[in-house]
């Protein structure tokens, strides 16, 4: 025994720091339409390799090719065109409004908007979505009016929630968009739970899933990933991989599986890996999954390879702890640009009609910004009463709670 | 000897620093507290100081970085874990109450579990519902546990040494309203603290104001506002949720005959309850009034300021306890 080495700790470290060149070498990235699209019952042990590939439709050029393109009409890509312009227009207006005090605390989007706007096409209405704080792209594709998102980030008298959530922790039944929770990973094993409901109920609706590269070390995760497996629960269990947790890189919650999606291999689910940047491909990805549950085949895992451009909130300043220019190197590009310039090449887009959609979608935004500010922002005009916090604790009010709000004054 | 002035986030650094730099066998493991510096920027610089090894980012699970610093004190070192905010322990609850409380008991004095671990806790700055909690009561329900909470920046720079050098489990729970603080404290010297007794924070003569954590200034805040009113109240910061100090608080009630209970947290079932109850045990017949209790009110806490702070404990609120003690 003499001759082993003491033992050391391994603590994993991302390829570069501050200071240094930004190197993505690591990602390997296989050219569009090389991957595959088996057919929705395949045996999950047959696509095993897809859990460590990535799925990709828009090449260099902008073209559309592989056996995942040619799903979508070009009425349905300028609209998913929109949606993201739309979410990136409504991020960088409210990122603003943060700044001026109008509310307090934000979370954008940027470099993520093809995840959740195309990923909300390849669902039906009644669907539930179990989402995070990243994809309010699910609402602006569903049609969510601007102004109630504003009303609520604002907190004014408008406000959908009555001041009982923070800002951009949507809820929408009506939109299939589950009350975000902010304590990470739990929704996702409520949706299989409620995918399990739908199927003792005999329904035809489906559940999905959503949670971050870092979020997938908590427990909840995994004890949903038991569920969907053996259950065979009709949900779309997605992850986000953005690269960041914060300040944690991919690798501390990654470890030693090569890939997120490889999560999915140990408990016999189908994992897909998709270009997150690319929205046919977003698309096809999700259509399929979506496919296999309504088919009563299960859950279907996809993790989505993508980079979080800006900061993790407005509380977060990145270049603590990776390189600035980092999300000029990533691989995967800009997913409204290649969009758009695949509409271009199709002969269904120009760079005229881009500026000018531009200037719409931004006067859109501040239209509605001014409707809401018109109810109120967090430091000015009208607030929701103290009275609404005793509201809604239960059903029917409790007498001590009812004590306590008179004693409050209310 | 020298005074230094520092806030309360920076006392916390300095006292992880100095845990570091004593005992090689210490660590501090949690989210986001190597270049980010944890949540509330608590270990900002020291990976450059002790090594990305000793201020390590964990896998963002709270039952597992728990689980695993119990490990490792169980394994010999001294662990220091951090959590960035109450509610998230909640998910390392079992790790905590059924494991880390009750090792030492359960094996017969056999395994110890000498970790230290740390959050923020309370409510204030707008984090609404989920982030705003005061549990701290809940851990002063269990036994097999220690449980601090530093109201003041010199608690805050000399509470972790001691928390470091108790065999046993210890929280300490760091108000996230508390963190820019500032005092003056002797840059050197002795910094040793009874980690077993409450503070007499201001000597009064009429009601005794019994408080922890953030609630301590709110409760001096109203004294203030009484002294225009001829009322003297004596303050006392709890300091230690876990095992209580009966002695102080039943001495200064014996003394003032009255008591006003201040506890951020829900009413039912808090920590507040505790203290009247032991006030009405121990010292029923020393008592001219009812014991006061001024707690949160009982509703998930909302987002909006006007809202928050309506849900919580004020210096107003905590006055009007007061004068109702006194009768007046
Ligand atoms: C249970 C729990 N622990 C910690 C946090 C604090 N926190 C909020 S977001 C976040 C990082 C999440 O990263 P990831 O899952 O990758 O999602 P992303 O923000 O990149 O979309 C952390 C640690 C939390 N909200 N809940
Ligand atoms: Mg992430």
């Amino acid at each position: 025994m003499s001759d082993l080495d003491r033992l050391s700790l391994h603590v994993p470290e991302p390829a570069v720091r501050p200071g240094g060149e930004p190197d993505f070498s690591n990602v390997k990235i296989p050219k569009a339409g090389s991957v595959p699209r088996p057919e929705v019952d395949v045996a999950p042990e047959e696509i095993r390799d897809l859990a460590y590939s990535i799925i990709r439709v828009l090449n260099r050029d902008g073209e559309a090719v592989g056996p995942w393109a040619g799903l979508l009409s070009d009425d349905e890509l300028l609209a998913g065109l929109r949606h993201m312009m739309t979410l990136r227009a409504f991020d960088a207006r409210m990122l603003m409004a943060q700044r001026q005090g109008k509310t307090s605390f934000y979370m954008q989007h940027l470099g993520e908007e093809a995840v959740s706007c195309a990923f909300r096409k390849a669902l039906n209405k009644g669907d539930m979505n179990f989402p995070t704080y990243r994809q309010a792209g699910l609402l602006i594709a569903d049609g969510y009016p601007m102004v109630e998102m504003m009303n609520q980030i604002f907190s004014n008298e408008s406000d959908p929630l009555r001041g009982r959530q923070l800002p951009i922790m949507y809820s929408s039944k009506e939109h299939g968009f589950f009350t975000i929770s902010g304590n990470l990973a739990t929704q996702y094993v409520q949706a299989v739970g409620w995918a399990m409901a739908s199927a003792i109920k005999r329904d035809t609706k489906i559940a999905a899933a959503w949670i971050g590269d870092g979020s997938t070390a908590e427990s909840d995760f995994h004890s949903a990933l038991v569920f969907a497996s053996t259950y065979k629960a009709p949900v779309i269990l997605n992850i986000v991989n953005n690269q960041w947790a914060i300040s944690t890189f991919q690798g501390i919650a990654r470890g030693g599986s090569g890939t997120f999606a490889a999560r999915g291999l140990g408990f016999g689910i189908p994992a897909l890996r998709v270009d997150g940047n690319d929205y046919l491909a977003v698309y096809a990805v999700a259509k399929w999954a979506a496919e296999r549950a309504r088919r009563n085949l299960g859950p279907t895992l996809i993790e989505y390879v993508t980079y979080r451009v800006g900061a993790h909130s407005t509380s977060d300043d990145p270049s603590a702890y990776r390189p600035k220019t980092e999300s000029e190197a990533w691989p995967l590009g800009d997913p409204v640009l290649r969009l758009k310039k695949h509409l271009i090449l199709r002969g269904a887009w120009s760079e005229e009609r881009h500026a000018q959609a531009e200037a719409e979608i931004l006067d859109e935004v501040i239209q509605a910004q001014k409707q809401a500010e018109g109810h109120g922002t967090l430091h000015a005009g009208g607030k929701p009463s103290v009275r609404d916090i005793f509201e809604g604790v239960y059903a029917e009010m409790p007498p001590h709670i009812r004590r306590q709000r008179q004693k409050a004054g209310y | 000897m020298t005074n230094s002035r520092l806030t309360y986030r920076e006392a916390v650094r300095e006292a992880l620093r100095e845990a570091l730099a004593r005992d090689k066998r210490v660590f501090l493991m949690g989210e986001d507290v190597n270049r980010y510096g944890g949540a509330y920027a608590c270990s900002l610089g020291l990976p450059a100081e002790f090594g990305d090894e000793r201020v390590r980012d964990a896998p963002l699970s709270e039952s597992a970085f728990v689980g695993a610093g119990i490990g490792a004190a169980l394994g010999g070192m001294r662990p220091i874990v951090e959590i960035m905010t109450i509610n998230f322990s909640l998910l390392a609850l079992d790790q905590i109450v059924n494991s880390a409380a009750t090792l030492r008991h359960m094996s017969g004095g056999q395994f110890s579990v000498p970790i230290v671990i740390r959050m923020a806790t309370g409510a204030g700055r707008q984090l609404a519902a989920q982030h705003s909690h005061s549990l701290e009561g809940w851990y002063g329900h269990i036994p097999g546990i220690r449980v601090l909470a530093p109201a003041t920046v010199a608690d805050a720079r000399r509470m972790l040494w001691p928390a470091l050098e108790d065999p046993d489990p210890v929280i300490i729970m760091e108000h996230a309203t508390l963190y820019n603080d500032e005092d003056e404290l002797p840059a050197d010297g002795d910094m040793s603290v009874d980690i077993t007794k409450a503070a007499t924070r201001r000597q009064g003569s009429d009601v005794t104001v019994i408080a922890h954590s953030a609630c301590v200034k709110k409760a001096l805040n109203a004294a203030e506002m009484l002294v225009g009113e001829g009322i003297d109240c004596e303050v006392i910061d709890l300091r230690i949720l876990r095992p209580l100090d009966d002695e102080t608080i039943i001495a200064s009630v014996r003394k003032t005959h009255r008591a006003v209970v201040v506890d951020e947290a829900w009413r039912s079932g808090s920590l507040a309850a505790e203290i009247s109850s032991r006030i009405t045990e121990q010292a029923f017949y020393d008592l001219d009034a009812p014991v006061e209790r001024v707690c949160g009110a009982e509703v998930p806490i909302p987002y909006p300021k006007h809202l928050e702070q309506a849900a919580l404990p004020q210096p107003q609120s905590i006055a009007a306890a007061v004068r109702k003690a006194m009768r007046r």
